[in-house]
């Protein structure tokens, strides 16, 4: 059992010498760990980037390593797969048993541990910790001109341990992958995934994520993208599970005419938080990021929107857009939504808006007076306002997947 | 049959209805007309179930049952469709979609098997060409951007494809061109039968030149001041409501 920083100091100590990688880098990890705590955890200092999420909870829960509890091939069964290479992560160890590994391009962290570059484990307490404790992870590089096609990620708990995956991903110049990374499964887990990602000069990744783990769970991703010139990478968030989660992504367009898209949605229901944070720093002339974020909260549970946008002298014609929308399902429901603009050149073009609402009651007539009971027109109205953000889903059968899996939530809630 | 007895309703603090009495036995489309204000479109409202509206007093059963005890879903389920005065936009819902949902929602309240897309989609093609309406308003989201002559078409598809007992068609023909008129009334006609009724509210006789009714009433603060047949509406035309309102006053 270990509890709180504490305790995950305490485990670091205890695997040092079998972890891979640079321990030097571990090192300096674990001190900065150590100086930061957990945000919002009795000894963890405040910050601005943790203002409306706490990891008090996760400070205070107990996790232990030891004991599978959950069948991971049950929840694997469960998860709908595309008929697409899959590589599976069960505590955080890659499980070659239950993976149909890609053709070309993989290794595993385990065997070849790669930090890279663009993280700020200094700054990011859980990436930190993540720095400081993860064994495994997919690491992923195409070649020029090569085509990845659809790799998944699937992350699940047997126990109700900790478990921190580390990612790295380099497509060089015009390579083309799109990458869907799952989370899910029963437990009281702590997911904390840390991924690096460079997209050379042309190439295109798709990324998309979701997170549909059991409201027990705790999630926290946190991603560092780099987008060269003409490059592409277009993300997409779907949060549905988990007591508490943070999806935190970092883009830097440091190439002229590189293109972020980060996009999300987030259905939340009981006492369930999800944040969405994101950082997209323009560095380079012509660039253009777009982000449209949804949140359907139900209940007491919370949703945060943070969208901060930074355009450095030299990116001039950036073109940036930011919609934050908030439908609240329930009176006791909470969005908090901080737009942030950081501009630094003279002809840019960036906007942003936030807008809360509640489902239309004229809507919700019109739908039961053509005989849809209350429930079902309760779910068209919601999917209806989700549509938007998935539409920005371009994979029909990546799309169809993301709907099932909301439909599902629908189903549960009404269980 | 419709039967509605001393029916009173209030939005707020106001009454709007002040005791309505009213039979449309089956078979028959009575029509309702009225100055604006009148409480033409809350008596639609009330009969539909919007919970804008509370019922102050007074009955409304259709075949046997109290209507104002049941939820709007189940009011459509028994046979009921009001078609609106300004229907509802839904960005983000597909027409065939809501088309379809509503249609099985309904055989399934009534322990029918569903329709799957395909069955449903030939239905609705069958209906859409009746209607004159271009096969691509199934693909649209439910009455966005479309006209308000296409808003009006669609509500007739609905009840074409919900086959209600009872219609209340509210100012349907409004902002309609003669040629779109004679569709709609077509649409309504060609429902008409032994368990079909229909209430139809309008301000204008050239509907019911080709809608013909059996009855026609004339609402006015709340009460309906005077019925009789087809007749009244053409002297409506001629007259107005003014002598009329001031006769019942």
């Amino acid at each position: 059992m270990s509890t709180g920083a504490t305790g995950f100091l305490q485990r670091y100590q205890e695997m040092l010498g079998r972890l891979p990688g640079d321990s030097a880098l571990r090192a300096a990890a674990a001190a900065a760990f150590k100086e930061a705590g957990l945000p919002g955890g009795t000894q963890g200092r405040r910050s601005e980037a943790w203002k409306f999420t706490s990891l008090r909870p996760l400070a205070e829960a107990e996790f232990d390593q030891s004991s599978p509890r959950h069948e991971a091939e049950t929840t694997l069964a469960g998860l709908r797969l595309l008929d697409a290479p899959r590589v599976v992560f069960v505590d955080g160890q890659l499980r070659d048993d239950l993976s149909v590994m890609p053709a070309a391009g993989f290794a595993r962290f385990a065997e070849q541990p790669d930090f890279g570059t663009l993280t700020w484990p200094d700054r990011e307490p859980m990436v930190a910790l993540n720095t400081m404790l993860a064994t495994d992870g997919a690491v992923i590089h195409l070649s020029a001109g090569s085509d990845g096609g659809l790799i998944q990620l699937v992350s699940m708990a047997e126990g109700d341990g900790d478990y921190h995956t580390r990612h790295s991903v380099h497509l060089a110049e015009g390579a083309r992958l799109t990458l869907v990374e799952i989370s899910a499964g029963a437990g009281a887990h702590l997911l904390n995934t840390v991924a690096e990602i460079h997209v050379a000069e042309g190439a295109h990744l798709t990324h998309i994520r979701l997170q549909d783990e059991a409201a027990t769970a705790f999630h926290v991703s946190t991603t560092y993208a780099d987008v060269a010139p003409k490059a592409t990478y277009d993300s997409f968030t779907l949060n549905l599970g988990a007591r508490l989660s943070r999806t935190e992504i970092h883009a830097t367009l440091s190439g002229a005419g590189a293109i972020a898209h980060l996009n999300a949605a987030q259905i939340m229901a009981g006492a369930q938080h999800s944040d969405f944070t994101t950082v997209v720093s323009h560095t380079a002339p012509n660039c253009t990021s777009r982000q449209t974020v949804k949140n359907v909260l139900a209940d007491r549970s919370r949703g945060v929107f943070q969208g901060k946008i930074e355009v450095a002298r030299a990116a001039q014609k950036t073109d940036g857009y930011q919609m934050n929308q908030a439908l609240l399902l329930s009176p006791h429901a909470e969005v908090d939504s901080k737009p942030e603009l950081e501009i630094f050149a003279d002809d840019v073009k960036c906007s942003h808006g936030a807008t809360v609402g509640e489902l239309d009651p004229e809507q919700m007539f019109y739908l039961r007076s053509r005989g849809i009971p209350d429930a079902e027109a309760r779910s068209i109205l919601v999917r209806a306002f989700l549509a938007e953000a998935l539409d920005a889903v371009a994979d029909d059968t990546i799309r169809s997947r993301l709907e099932v899996a909301v439909e599902q939530w629908w189903v549960r809630q009404r269980a | 049959m419709l039967e509605i007895r001393e029916l009173a309703a209030s939005i707020g603090d106001k009454p709007i209805l002040k005791g309505i009495d009213l039979t449309v036995p089956d078979g028959e489309v009575h029509a309702i007309m009225g100055p604006n204000g009148s409480g033409k479109s809350t008596l639609g409202y009330v009969l539909s179930g919007r919970d804008e509206y509370a019922v102050t007093g007074g009955s409304a059963t259709f075949n046997g049952v109290d209507l104002l005890d049941m939820e709007p879903e189940q009011r459509a389920a028994a046979g009921v469709f009001l078609a609106f005065q300004a229907p509802i936009e839904l960005p983000g819902v597909n027409n065939a979609n809501f088309l379809r949902t509503a249609l099985n929602a309904i055989r399934r309240a009534h322990g029918e098997s569903e329709l799957d897309a395909v069955q449903f989609l030939k239905m609705a093609r069958v209906a859409t060409k009746q209607l004159a309406m271009p096969d691509d308003m199934l693909k649209r989201n439910v009455n966005v951007g479309f006209s308000g002559g296409e808003k009006k078409r669609n509500e007739v598809l609905q009840m074409a494809i919900l086959r209600p007992k009872l219609a209340i068609l509210d100012e349907t023909d409004s902002g309609l061109d003669i040629d779109a008129l004679k569709i709609v009334a077509d649409g309504v006609n060609a429902l008409r039968g032994p368990a079909f009724s229909a209430l139809v509210i309008t301000h204008h006789q050239r509907l019911l030149d080709h809608l013909i009714p059996n009855r026609v009433h004339v609402l006015a603060h709340g009460r309906i001041v005077r019925s009789g047949g087809p007749e009244l509406a053409k002297e409506l035309e001629k007259s107005g409501y003014a002598g009329l309102i001031a006769e019942a006053a």
